[in-house]
């Protein structure tokens, strides 16, 4: 008992290990896999061609992909290809990375948010703008008029085919 | 019966007719050899070698002509220095196939890569992603490398339009030449084709506008890889993510099976949608095939015009109420009158028009089809017999086709009597002017139009024989089987009733009645004309009298108010009027009580095509709320008028058909959903062998026995239709039809506005001149009752002081008839 007590003493002067959230982040680990982000390239032209492959890949079924075709006038990603329609259900979600792993264009990245409370069954559907990143320094915005026969490629082509 | 060949593939015993090639004998035991440019409906042409095998045959001594055996007594196999063409080499006895050996995986990895070399993979966007002969096949039996550096890869326009409704991906095509093949051979359009060679072939349009085919669409279909897109699908979704559900096409008598792939949609707020239309193997209706207004055609169904809501008339406009109050005020009126007339439209299923039949009967109505075509009597009685079908047609038939544009009226007919006529069957075809069927016909006659029955009736026996005719009709008679098939060029609802006449005669004079391969088939201009003629409904002569006299009439997707108005101007008269239709057309907008009903995309129930085969049809999207199908509001009423009918189900509705209509004694829902297994093998399950049309699983469907004729035909009674002749200032207006016409159904799919027959009249350049005239002029047509403008086209093959007119677009023309022609003086400015 004498034991017991004299842990508990001392314990009692060691650095408390709990955190005052939402006061205080921790900072997340590399491979933490949080909310889901939809990238974008440097120019601003999104990654995310609508091909669906990501919510074939997820066992939970939680994405909804619907897509439509691209112009040179009018374009939202690279080729002929774009999602029109990006929906996914944080409830359904587990979290698991399968759309990471799908996805021909690393479009969809499980980022660093964790923060995700709902407080109606609808909130918990990220739309495409929700997901979207904003558009880097130097990019425009999606749909952008683009010069005509530059963006033929929907998957970017690999520098070295071994990588 | 043909000679049985026995060979050896991988050590299994097979036999197959003499002249089956390898490729086919191998599946017929479950030996897929992967093929890219052979299809098993075309001749092959060996151009891909993809399905290099290694052949064996028994070596024989040049001698003697014995074949050789080995030490164990068995024939000495003699395999060749090189790999053969499976597509390509025809069986022979005791040959041995390989196709599990090194030498073949190798020519097969090879050949994968090859093609790979040109191929831009991209797979993530492209349509075909998922159903994909070159994506299966690659993942079979492909390298996992390529030894070709990827910024070799040749890269090419990805998005060329061969037309509007068909895009091609140059980078995608592997050259198999099936689309060209396609078009050539099977739909007789040659207006693609291979331009250029190596890398820089591409698949090129001749024809202005682009790919014009009325079968299009199927070349996307059997392209093994993305290369040809429908604009209609186009990224429209994933192929995995699509449900499929069994339908039958409703535009035509053929009645093609399809399969509606769904998809829920963001833009129509989460709920399923349409995204393709396939086709389905019934290999004795539609084969693999499919026509373009059955794939694009079918818009009108999800169109937001639809009608949603129960409306009754208050004063000028219209009120919504509920179902119960619809009914109750609908029994309230057929109670108090003295006669009700139902119009039916052959777009109903049977079970709609079974009900709306047994409501009229209790009432003692007039159960009316809305149609100018006779004969469905006779079909029921000298029909063609079960067991018939165009895809066992040879020579030893005769098929005469009388008075009908069958590419126009029918494609598919069209598609497998050309086919037929190619085995050797003898076509004749009897019409005023000609049709893409005269090139295949070994007898092509002609008559003047109105003298359709006269023109047959030289082929009853014993009849006296223009010396003209005398040829065909010599031909038609050494036939051993005989196929009369009659449309509606031209004729109403008199002359086809002469000519049905005439046809049965003269099959029952030939004593063919009731044979397989032998009857009498009607062109209908609608879907299931046929089912409403077996139900007991009668097209009228004199409809807008007909109308005019009743008290109540009730409407079922019909639009007499539309097509002609002398209808519309009856229907003002009729005393309470009840539509049961999926629009506000022009006929609900002149209605008391106007119901909305189903699509037949949102229902069940069954067809009987021209060839009286009963087909089922399966939901594919759920209903819209307040609608419902004709069969339940037929109920519906019936039930408020205290009458017993059932509205539950579409199969409880069955259920007392077939106890009551005596052609569908005995037939059952599980009966109409079976299937047997169809050759050739075209299966999705098999790497897509045939193409992407869908495997058979919901029912080849059942053709009516043919019931005993009432009473013998009466030979030549036919009514010589006291003959129009056109009088001073006139012309005869010939009713024609065209496929693309402008119909209720056909406007909403906007994909087809291009190619939609114009509301245009045809005339010979002379016939224009007298009237003064010229190409592209508007003139004014009219006649006691109506007037209306069009366009003049000049051909030179309409007959003079005649003018030709497209049914549906908005010209009334229901039978022959001499109408005034005016020239529109434009207002110019000298
Ligand atoms: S992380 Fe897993 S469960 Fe979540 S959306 Fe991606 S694939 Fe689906
Ligand atoms: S996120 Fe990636 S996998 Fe998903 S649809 Fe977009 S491109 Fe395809
Ligand atoms: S377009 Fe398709 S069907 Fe036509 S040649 Fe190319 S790959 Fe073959
Ligand atoms: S041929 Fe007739 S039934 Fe077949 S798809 Fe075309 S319109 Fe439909
Ligand atoms: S060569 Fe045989 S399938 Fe192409």
């Amino acid at each position: 008992m004498i034991k017991g007590l004299l842990t508990t003493l001392r314990e009692m002067f060691q650095q408390p290990v709990t955190i005052q959230y939402p006061e205080v982040k921790r900072p997340v680990r590399t491979r933490f896999k949080g909310r889901h982000v939809l990238k974008r390239y440097e120019n601003g032209l999104e990654k995310c061609i609508g091909c669906s492959l990501c919510a074939a890949a997820c066992p939970a079924d939680a994405i909804f992909v619907e897509s439509a075709e691209n112009t040179d006038e009018e374009r939202y990603s690279p080729g002929e290809r774009y999602a029109s329609t990006y929906e996914i259900n944080m409830l359904r979600c587990i979290f698991c990375g399968f759309c990471e792993d799908a996805c021909p264009t690393e479009a969809i990245v499980l980022g660093d948010n964790y923060e995700l409370s709902f407080t109606d069954r609808h909130q918990s559907i990220y739309t495409k703008d929700m997901l979207l990143e904003p558009v880097p320094p130097g990019g425009k915005p999606t749909p952008q008029n683009t010069e005509p026969g530059k963006y033929t490629r929907s998957v970017p082509v690999m520098q070295d085919p071994q990588d | 019966m043909t000679k049985l060949v026995t060979l050896t593939i991988d050590d299994q015993p097979v036999s197959v007719p003499a002249g089956t090639l390898v490729v086919d004998a191998a599946k017929q035991i479950g030996n897929d050899i992967p093929v890219f440019c052979y299809h098993p409906k075309m001749e092959p042409v060996g151009m891909c070698r993809m399905c290099l095998v290694e052949i064996g045959r028994p070596m024989v001594d040049r001698g003697t002509g014995e074949v050789l055996l080995d030490e164990n007594g068995k024939p000495r196999i003699q395999f060749g220095p090189k790999l053969e063409t499976a597509c390509t080499t025809p069986v022979s006895e005791g040959m041995v196939v390989r196709t599990q050996t090194k030498v073949v995986a190798d020519a097969r990895r090879e050949v994968l890569e090859f093609i790979l070399t040109s191929h831009p993979l991209d797979c993530p966007i492209c349509d075909k992603g998922g159903e994909c002969p070159l994506q299966n096949l690659t993942m079979g039996f492909g390298p996992g490398q390529s030894r070709f550096l990827y910024d070799d890869k040749i890269h090419l326009a990805k998005h060329v339009p061969l037309g509007e409704l068909i895009y091609l991906d140059r980078e995608r095509c592997i050259q198999c030449a099936r689309c060209v093949r396609f078009q050539d051979v099977i739909a007789d359009d040659p207006v693609i084709g291979f331009y250029n060679r190596g890398r820089r072939l591409e698949i090129v349009t001749y024809s202005e506008p682009g790919f014009d085919s009325i079968f299009s669409g199927n070349t996307t279909d059997i392209c093994p890889v993305g290369a040809l897109t429908t604009a209609d699908f186009r990224f429209g979704a994933r192929p995995w993510e699509l449900k499929s559900s069994a339908s039958i096409c409703t535009h035509c008598p053929v009645g093609c099976n399809l399969t509606f792939n769904t998809r829920r949609e963001a833009r129509a707020g989460g709920n399923p949608v349409i995204k393709r239309v396939m086709p389905r193997q019934n290999e004795q209706v539609n084969e693999i095939w499919i026509c373009d207004k059955g794939r694009f055609a079918y818009h009108y169904t999800e169109s937001p015009q639809r009608l949603t809501q129960p409306l009754v008339r208050r004063g000028d406009g219209f009120e919504e109420i509920s179902w119960e109050e619809a009914y109750q005020l609908a029994a309230q009126k057929i109670r108090a009158s003295q006669n009700l007339l139902t119009l039916t439209g052959g777009r109903l299923s049977n079970e709609d028009l079974f009900n709306l039949r047994e409501l009229t009967l209790a009432r003692n109505g007039q159960a009316v089809l809305y149609s100018d075509m006779a004969g469905g009597d006779l079909t029921a009685s000298y029909g063609l017999a079960p067991g018939s079908n165009f895809g066992s047609m040879g020579k030893e038939t005769a098929i005469l086709v009388v008075a009908s544009d069958l590419h126009e009226e029918a494609p598919v007919w069209w598609l497998r009597i050309k086919a037929a006529a190619q085995r050797g069957a003898r076509l004749i075809v009897l019409n005023p002017r000609s049709t893409r069927l005269d090139k295949f016909a070994t007898h092509t006659l002609r008559y003047a139009y109105g003298e359709e029955s006269q023109a047959l009736a030289t082929f009853l026996p014993g009849a006296a024989v223009p010396e003209a005719y005398q040829a065909a009709v010599q031909e038609f008679h050494s036939a051993e089987n005989a196929v009369i098939v009659y449309g509606s060029e031209g004729a109403g609802l008199a002359a086809s009733q002469g000519l049905a006449q005439t046809a049965a005669a003269i099959l029952a004079a030939r004593g063919k009645v009731g044979q397989v391969n032998n009857g009498l088939l009607a062109v209908w201009q609608r879907a299931n004309d046929q089912g409403a003629w077996d139900a007991g409904f009668r097209p009228v002569e004199d409809l807008p009298a007909a109308l005019r006299n009743v008290e109540v009439a009730l409407i079922a997707a019909a639009d007499p108010a539309g097509d002609d108005p002398l209808l519309a101007q009856a229907l003002e008269e009729t005393g309470f009027v009840i539509v049961q239709e999926l629009f506000m057309t022009e006929t609900a907008r002149r209605a008391d009580l106007v119901l909305p009903v189903q699509a037949f995309t949102e229902r069940e129930g069954t067809l009987t095509s021209g060839e009286r085969r009963v087909q089922r049809f399966y939901p594919a999207l759920p209903p819209r709320p307040q609608t419902r199908p004709d069969f339940a509001v037929a109920a519906g009423i019936g039930k408020a008028l205290g009458l017993d009918l059932e509205g539950r189900a579409a199969s409880l509705v069955f259920l007392r058909l077939v106890k009551t209509l005596p052609a569908y004694a005995g037939l059952t829902y599980t009966q109409l959903a079976e299937v047997t297994p169809q050759y050739p093998i075209i299966g999705r399950s098999d790497l897509y062998y045939g193409g992407t049309a869908y495997d058979n699983h919901q029912g080849l469907g059942v053709q009516l026995p043919l019931l005993p004729a009432a009473r013998p035909v009466a030979v030549g009674q036919s009514q010589t239709a006291a003959s129009v002749t056109a009088g001073e200032g006139e012309i005869l207006l010939v009713p024609v039809t065209r496929l693309y016409d402008r119909g209720n159904t056909v406007l909403p799919s906007a994909l087809l506005h291009q190619r939609l027959a114009g509301k245009t009249i045809r005339l010979h350049p002379q016939t224009a001149a007298a009237f003064g005239l010229n190409a592209g002029e508007t003139l004014r047509l009219s006649r006691d009752g109506w007037s209306a403008e069009a366009q003049v086209e000049l051909d030179e093959e309409v007959p003079l002081k005649m003018a030709l007119a497209v049914r549906s677009t908005g010209i009334p023309c229901s039978a022959l008839s001499a109408v005034r022609l005016e020239r529109l003086t434009v207002a110019s400015a000298d």
